[in-house]
């Protein structure tokens, strides 16, 4: 008799992988809009048109009513003057240190943003200047001279003191670029920062305390409280996250998450910073893959040549 | 009391006492096979080898799970994924295995369906079948409650609500279910002992009974030819092997069994490592929060068909389509009137365009299932429902029409 | 034979008397699980509506779902005349007019903001916006905000019971 399994096999490997591709990779690209890659090129910002010098850019940086006067700059020996939860509640939101700045975010990026921050930012729909809702970061006005020219320094200055891009850490970039809103507890990170080991549970809980007070001024900046990005790897996937950070609004209209500027490298960081705490095993899984994929081959064929043996009787 | 003599070995020590030759006798060495079989007919061991690798993984996820509502996601996201020595490995098994066990229901559904084996005698074997599907539906629903993320607290929340019964609102009855106005404590706790205790017992006692229910009327064949078990098996004994019609349990068809057994696993362990995605759904990497709606609600892929009947009623239709669903496939072996019990390709046109159809329609139905109700979708998930609906309703016209072949 | 049919009913009533018992642990069962008195005892929220200042928003909780209750001035309630949708949905305690509401977005269920200054709500996930009433006056929710079961008793509010007026409601389609 004809031996009909191929063609059987054929019919069950067929309906299988209709049923697959409609409920998997179909229905999935119907569900979730797709949002090409805008390569963090930034082309809707002025292109630089000047080359800084940072040693003017260090004068305008630390120049009263300049940067400094709300940022801190540990790089440069400039702390921050208040806690975290203090200054989140006293300027509506933590001025983040700029020590790093110059190599997480985009050259393009700073320059309009020292200007004009609600508009690098993208949150000019919550921030309307003739509404007199005003950002909380002032734009540079310029110190009398040539602005773009001034704004080149301070950002060649940021760069200047920046740690080297090779240096920048998974954790760095993560906490530099997202950690100031999103929390990570599977990292042990809190919006003011990794939460030391106490050893007194009264110290523990004042610096509860105090991430809750700071959570409380991100709710009242942002709508809602900031997720938690310790799972967001495995709940959202790598491009979903890298062209929601490039721009928020491509992907939630309206949301009052800012565009965050990073650099395409500073973002594979922060993803990789994700995948540390949402997918730690999965250098442990590809190797475990391999290893059991070559035993289970051998397991078949060996399975394979007992059938044969067993059933050379019966035919 | 029975005469026992000084054992010789311990084997006959034991034989004495528990009689395991005559056991392994009519367990394997004497439960015969027929021959003409193809692979379809090894899925009830592949089902098995699924079954003790979701009892295996499921053993070691348990140990370090806690179901509350406070803890559950952590348990599972952080101390089996990160902490635990291969916990991601045992959870990506049991991921995996859940669903891929469906497939090889369904694929093991219809080819008892294609080949007749649910007549003449072997309607019990169709039954218990059937009961083990809904015992591993229950076990699937219930486990997917216990990692409390958003997709466990939602599908929860959705399909808890069905038991109010639509216009009847019921709602007592949702919160006698939940234990609560909403899925909480005591809604995980009691799906946790669902899922962990009364649901695998059940699973193992039908297996149990699948497997009796097997015994008298034998395993089917290719063809549907009935065969004489007792001339057969003799002319094996008697040396004859080729040219009998039946085999042994073991070793005979047992090797073929782990054939395709090592195939199966090739392709469950490449799922494990490199697509669980489909297994493992990324909302429910979300932890459950009560006060946030996913943008996209929908069940695993294998509930997908009868959840789409439900979608484009309204609800009390819709209901009432949905139960019809889940308990007619029961009833297929009085539902089907024809005396062929034959592979479906010879029983003439009318059934062979009905098994066909019936199988296509279930994958339009799950595809319609998932993507979102909206424009063409929606239109073409009511028309594939009624088609499911009216295809049960012809069934028993169509083959009480059917010529005896 | 008399004594055989005497044994079959004595097999029968032994029968009985074990259903008995299997019957009596059901409804032990049954018992277990209900909604224990702690969730049920927190399944009813009792609001005194004296307390309300008008204008100002205060959220409630009621079985784990956040509750707004704003009370209406004069001025707002001359400005819901004629709107037969909002007029609908006010909720008459006494000689006062309230807005008593779930308090989720009907788009996604986040919670939106009350802006005292516009008397409005605005939801800060996707731009939804709700007028004083609930009803909405920016997409994309669906459709205002539902509102909990309630029942009027007196000078109070007990959220989680049907009165008539929310029956009332239900029945026209007010609230889902």
């Amino acid at each position: 008799m004809k031996n009909k399994e191929p063609i059987i096999l054929a019919v069950v490997v067929f309906f299988t992988l209709v049923t697959y591709y409609l409920v998997e990779p179909y229905a999935h690209h119907v569900m979730h809009k797709h949002v090409e890659s805008e390569s963090f090129a930034y082309a809707d910002l002025p292109a630089i048109t000047k080359t800084g010098d940072a040693a003017r850019g260090q004068d305008l940086v630390m120049g009263a009513g300049a940067c400094v006067g709300c940022h801190a700059i540990e790089a440069a020996g400039m702390p921050a003057a208040m806690e975290p939860q203090m200054a989140a509640a006293s300027y509506g939101v933590n001025p983040p240190d700029l020590s790093n700045a110059g190599v997480i975010y985009d050259a393009r990026f700073l320059t309009d943003l020292i200007k004009n921050p609600a508009h690098a930012l993208k949150v000019e729909h919550k921030f309307d200047a003739d509404k007199g809702q005003m950002h909380p970061m002032v734009g540079f006005y310029g110190a009398g001279g040539d602005i773009d020219q001034e704004v080149a320094d301070m950002v060649a200055y940021l760069q200047s003191i920046a740690v080297k891009p090779e240096a920048v850490t998974p954790a760095l970039a993560y906490e530099n670029a997202c950690g100031r809103c999103h929390a990570m507890s599977y990292e042990n990170w809190t919006q003011i920062g990794t939460k030391p080991k106490f050893k007194h549970e009264k110290d523990s809980l004042a610096f509860d305390i105090k991430v809750l007070e700071y959570q409380d001024s991100i709710k009242t900046y942002m709508g809602k409280l900031p997720p938690d990005l310790s799972m967001y790897i495995r709940s959202r996937n790598e491009q979903f996250i890298s062209t929601l950070v490039e721009n928020p609004q491509n992907h939630l209209a309206g949301t009052a998450m800012p565009r965050t500027g990073v650099t395409a490298d500073t973002m594979d960081k922060v993803i990789e910073h994700m995948k540390d705490a949402g997918d730690t095993k999965r250098h442990k899984r590809e190797e475990v893959g391999k290893t059991v994929m070559i035993f289970i081959v051998i397991f078949a064929l060996f399975a394979l040549l007992w059938k044969k043996q067993v059933w050379r009787d019966l035919h | 009391m029975a005469h026992f003599t000084k054992a010789t070995s311990v084997k006959d020590w034991l034989n004495q006492r528990l009689a395991i030759e005559k056991v392994e006798k009519v367990m394997a060495s004497e439960y015969w096979i027929p021959k003409n079989i193809n692979f379809l007919w090894a899925m009830g061991m592949v089902l098995v080898v699924t079954f003790v690798l979701l009892l295996v993984s499921g053993i070691f996820l348990l140990m370090y799970y806690v179901p509350t509502t406070a803890e559950a996601f952590y348990s599972v996201n952080y101390t089996i994924m990160r902490e635990v020595g291969y916990g991601w490995l045992w959870r990506h098994v049991h991921g995996v295995a859940a669903s891929v066990v469906f497939l090889v229901i369904y694929i093991h559904m219809f080819t008892a369906i294609y080949y007749g084996s649910y007549k003449k005698g072997r309607e019990m074997i169709w039954i218990s079948g059937m009961l083990l599907f809904i015992a591993f539906s229950t076990e699937a629903f219930s486990g997917y409650m216990l990692p409390w993320g958003q997709m466990s607290y939602w599908a929860g929340m959705v399909i808890t609500n069905l038991f109010a019964g639509g216009s009847l609102h019921a709602d007592g009855l949702v919160e006698w279910i939940r234990g609560d106005y909403v899925p909480a404590q005591a809604f995980l706790g009691r799906f946790f002992m669902l899922h962990v205790l009364l649901v695998p017992i059940a699973i193992m006692g039908l297996i149990g009974l699948h497997f009796a229910a097997l015994r008298i009327p034998h395993v089917n064949n290719q063809d549907g030819e009935e065969i004489d078990f007792d001339v057969e098996s003799k002319k094996y004994l008697n040396g004859d092997k080729a040219g009998s019609k039946v085999m042994r349990f073991a070793n005979d068809f047992m090797s073929k069994d782990m054939m395709v057994v090592g195939i199966f696993l090739i392709f469950f362990f490449y799922l494990v490592f490199y697509n669980y995605g489909f297994a493992m759904d990324p909302v429910n990497f979300d932890p459950a929060d009560g006060l946030k709606t996913p943008a996209h609600i929908y069940p695993e892929w294998y509930f997908l068909w009868s959840y789409e009947i439900l979608r484009p009623f309204n609800i009390d239709l819709g209901l009432a389509l949905f139960g019809f669903a889940q308990v007619i496939f029961v009833f297929l072996p009085f539902l089907d009137r024809s005396p062929n019990s034959v592979p479906a390709n010879r029983r003439g046109a009318a059934f062979k365009v009905w098994f066909w159809l019936m199988l296509s329609n279930m994958i339009v139905l799950t595809a319609m299932g998932k993507l979102p109700p909206e424009g063409v979708f929606s239109q073409i998930g009511l028309v594939a429902a009624i088609l499911f609906i009216a295809q049960w309703i012809a069934l028993p016209i169509i083959t009480s029409m059917e010529k005896k072949v | 034979m008399e004594n055989n049919s005497r044994r079959g009913f004595m097999g029968k009533a032994f029968g009985a008397v074990a259903a008995v018992g299997a019957v009596g642990s059901l409804v032990a069962m049954k018992k277990s699980w209900d909604p224990l008195p702690s969730v049920k005892a927190a399944g009813f929220t009792t609001l005194d509506m004296g307390m309300y200042q008008e204008g100002v928003m205060v959220t409630e909780k009621w079985r784990g779902k956040p509750i707004f209750v704003l009370k209406k001035s004069a001025e707002v309630m001359a400005k819901e005349k004629g709107n037969a949708a909002a007029e609908a949905r006010n909720i008459k305690v006494g000689n006062d007019n309230f807005m008593v509401a779930i308090g989720l977005c009907t788009h996604l269920g986040c919670i939106p903001a009350f802006r005292s200054d516009s008397n409005d709500f605005q939801c800060a996930c996707h731009g939804g916006m709700f007028d004083a009433s609930g009803l909405v006056t920016k997409v994309p929710p669906p459709r205002g905000f539902d509102i909990p079961p309630f029942k009027i008793d007196g000078n109070k509010l007990i959220l989680g019971e049907v009165g008539p007026e929310y029956q009332s409601m239900k029945d026209n389609g007010v609230t889902l």
